[in-house]
């Protein structure tokens, strides 16, 4: 598991959109790799290139849309980026938060998140902050087109701070914030409690002995 | 004893222990394996010298990837070298690790969803995960069934258990008798429309009311498969005696004693009168017609009988330039150029009936430059064969495929053409998902066929 820094600071790039999915995210060609790495390239492919995409395909000859955020070059070095509501709905591809942490992201901010993705974020170090609707609104309406903005993490005591508009405390799962700021290894971590996983099996073989179907 | 959902109780019974950073330990009675989400968790168990906890929990088979055209050269037939590479991927973890897959040229392969009911893998009361988001479609069976990441996947392996917190418990409560000519599919639909892609994120959903009870099992499987497309990891419908006449005798499931033993558990389960839903929606099957979706997300859906709405919404009227429609159109002026009957949401016997009977001595339309139905798995076909249904579609002009997910999301040939608009049995009608700048309208098996007649959309209940 990745470790994070406590705080940090980065620069946001903002996507307007809701209901992103993670089709759109990495679109379905690219979950043949069977690797995690080099899927930045195809983040967003559809909505970044004039051209369809696939696998291997090298990217510095395609041809950007000029309409999408993510092709300004002034948020070239972003590595927060802001959404909408329910971003990350829809298929479980964790070649989805691959592809956003290839590319550079290391904190995704919206006003809520797709159960799974969500999850998918954290396993691999990435943190994804939901914060109220409100503030999530001022943040697009200063968001500028030529000069990126700076928001601060501070992830031990659970604040963010955006410029000088507002700060806001988010809530985050105890276990979560621990393997992000130790960088846990989990399966690890479970195996510790090999024990009572022993314990569980054995009554589930006096109690329910079909489910172990050998 | 307070009184407890059957979410409630399912979770009781695998709760495992609470780590102390807080999370909890949830045990896992089967696993799903398939090719896309697991070669990088295989991979992960290697790295750390790990091996699968507890083998007989796991059953795989390759769906994404797989050809529907033709399986006479088995694995070697899969043109595309990635997808070729991740289905032998596949093939070689489960001979290193021992696990049990019905491979591409096993009759019993077909798409996890499918396959796991099929062979009474799918129990009531278990805890069922797979790198799928429609793993929510075994929840039919009264079961917890998850899609999980490809790091949860490698947990699972590992452990058996999954990390998680336990969630929210939401109803959805539909009573009244369903229209004919409506199906699980517009109640699905319907719901979506009604609390939105993410009304149930956080929640397992319990669907009940006499509307739920009178489905067949096969459509509580759509019904549940769908689910997640409204935001929750889970959906579920209370075993009962249809449930439990549908697993017995099922190759994987438990025989003699054992299945009275598990029967009399399976009984427990139903939620408790006055047990608490953290939040409850309560709908009137009156008020679903058949369904068909308009836009880039499974909430922009109408009924059949309605029109594109109006709207001001920047992220709506960019959907609708996607899809190359205009708020005001009515639904049935909307022409197609494929049909695509198939998917862990429809490819069931049940639906590949329902299809067949609307096609039987029609011809589809000339408009329609495709039309292809998928049977859900190997046997699924075998038997729709046995009836007499592939004669059927092939003479009304479909084409009769092998099994697998195929265009529900495109990961094999069967893919959209630029700018082509299909009416889709599957579940989702992202940009792109079944082909580059292709369009989804998602419907019923039944209204998909008698678009195939029309080349647009027309309503079932006209027939």
């Amino acid at each position: 598991m990745a470790q994070i820094s406590n705080t940090y600071s980065g620069k946001i790039v903002c996507l307007d959109k809701a209901n992103v999915d993670t089709d759109q995210i990495i679109p379905k060609q690219f979950l043949k790799s069977i690797k995690k790495t080099g899927l930045g390239p195809f983040l967003f492919d559809s909505w970044r290139y004039e051209d369809e995409g696939y696998l291997g395909k090298e990217a510095s000859k395609r041809k950007l849309k000029n309409d999408f955020v993510l092709n300004n070059k002034a948020f070239s070095d972003a590595n927060i980026l802001v959404a909408k509501e329910n971003f990350g709905c829809g298929s479980s591809r964790e070649h989805a938060v691959w592809a956003l942490k290839d590319f550079g992201i290391t904190t995704i901010i919206a006003s809520s998140f797709g159960d799974i993705f969500f999850n998918n974020c954290f396993k691999n170090g990435i943190l994804a902050i939901q914060i109220s609707k409100s503030n999530l609104d001022k943040i697009f309406s200063k968001q500028s087109v030529t000069k990126p903005l700076e928001i601060s993490v501070d992830l031990v005591n659970q604040k963010i701070f955006y410029e000088k508009l507002f700060e806001e405390n988010f809530e985050i799962d105890p276990y979560r914030k621990k393997c992000l700021i130790e960088g846990l290894d989990e399966i690890g971590y479970s195996l510790k409690y090999e024990n009572e996983i022993n314990k569980y099996e054995q009554k589930l073989r006096k109690e329910r002995s079909w489910v172990i179907n050998e | 004893m307070a009184k407890r959902t059957l979410y409630d109780k399912i979770w009781d019974d695998h709760f495992v222990t609470s780590r102390d950073d807080g999370s909890d330990l949830m045990y896992v009675d089967r696993h799903l394996v398939h090719e896309v989400t697991s070669p990088q968790a295989f991979e992960g168990l290697r790295e750390n010298n790990l091996k699968p906890r507890r083998v007989s929990s796991i059953l795989a088979t390759p769906d994404h990837n797989v050809p529907t055209t033709s399986r006479d050269n088995n694995v070697d037939g899969i043109e595309d070298s990635t997808s070729k590479l991740q289905v032998m991927t596949l093939d070689e973890n489960c001979n290193e690790f021992g696990i049990n897959q019905f491979r591409l040229d096993d009759m019993r392969q077909g798409i996890v969803h499918v396959i796991g009911p099929e062979q009474g893998l799918t129990l009531p009361g278990m805890t069922i995960v797979c790198g799928d988001s429609h793993t929510s479609t075994h929840g039919a069976f009264g079961s917890l069934a998850m899609g999980i990441g490809t790091s949860e996947v490698e947990h699972v392996l590992a452990t058996q258990c999954l990390v998680t917190k336990k969630q929210k418990n939401m109803l959805i409560n539909i009573e009244g008798a369903i229209e004919n000519g409506v199906t699980a599919k517009d109640i699905t639909m319907f719901i979506i429309g009604k609390i939105g892609t993410a009304g149930g994120t956080g929640h397992v959903i319990e669907y009940s009311g006499d509307a739920i009870r009178s489905l067949s099992m096969e459509g509580r499987m759509t019904l549940c498969n769908m689910a997640i497309e409204a935001g929750a990891r889970a959906g579920m419908v209370a075993p009962d005696e249809k449930t439990f006449a549908y697993v017995k005798n099922r190759p994987m499931a438990p025989k003699g004693d054992l299945f009275d033993k598990a029967l009399k558990y399976w009984k427990s389960l139903p939620s408790d009168e006055g047990a608490k839903f953290d939040e409850i929606f309560n709908f009137k099957s009156e008020d679903i017609l058949p369904q068909v979706t308009w836009g880039t997300s499974p909430e922009m859906v109408v009924s059949i009988e309605d029109e594109i709405p109006h709207t001001s919404d920047k992220n709506v009227l960019s959907a609708l330039n996607y899809m190359g429609l205009k708020p005001g159109t009515k639904i049935k002026e909307i022409e197609l150029d494929q049909i695509f009957i198939g998917s862990c949401t429809n490819s069931r016997i049940e639906d590949l009936r329902a299809a067949s009977e609307i096609l039987k001595d029609n011809k589809i339309s000339k408009r329609i430059k495709k039309a292809i139905v998928v049977p859900g798995s190997g046997l699924v076909k075998k038997q729709a064969e046995e009836e007499g249904l592939d004669k059927i579609f092939i003479e009304a002009g479909f084409e009769w495929r092998d099994a697998g997910c195929s265009m529900c999301l495109g990961m094999n040939p069967d893919q959209l053409n630029q700018l082509e608009r299909c009416a889709s049995t599957s579940n989702r009608n992202f940009e792109g998902r079944q082909g580059y700048k292709g369009r989804t309208h998602l419907v019923s098996p039944a209204m998909a066929a008698l678009a195939s007649l029309e080349g647009k959309f027309s309503d079932i209940r006209d027939l």
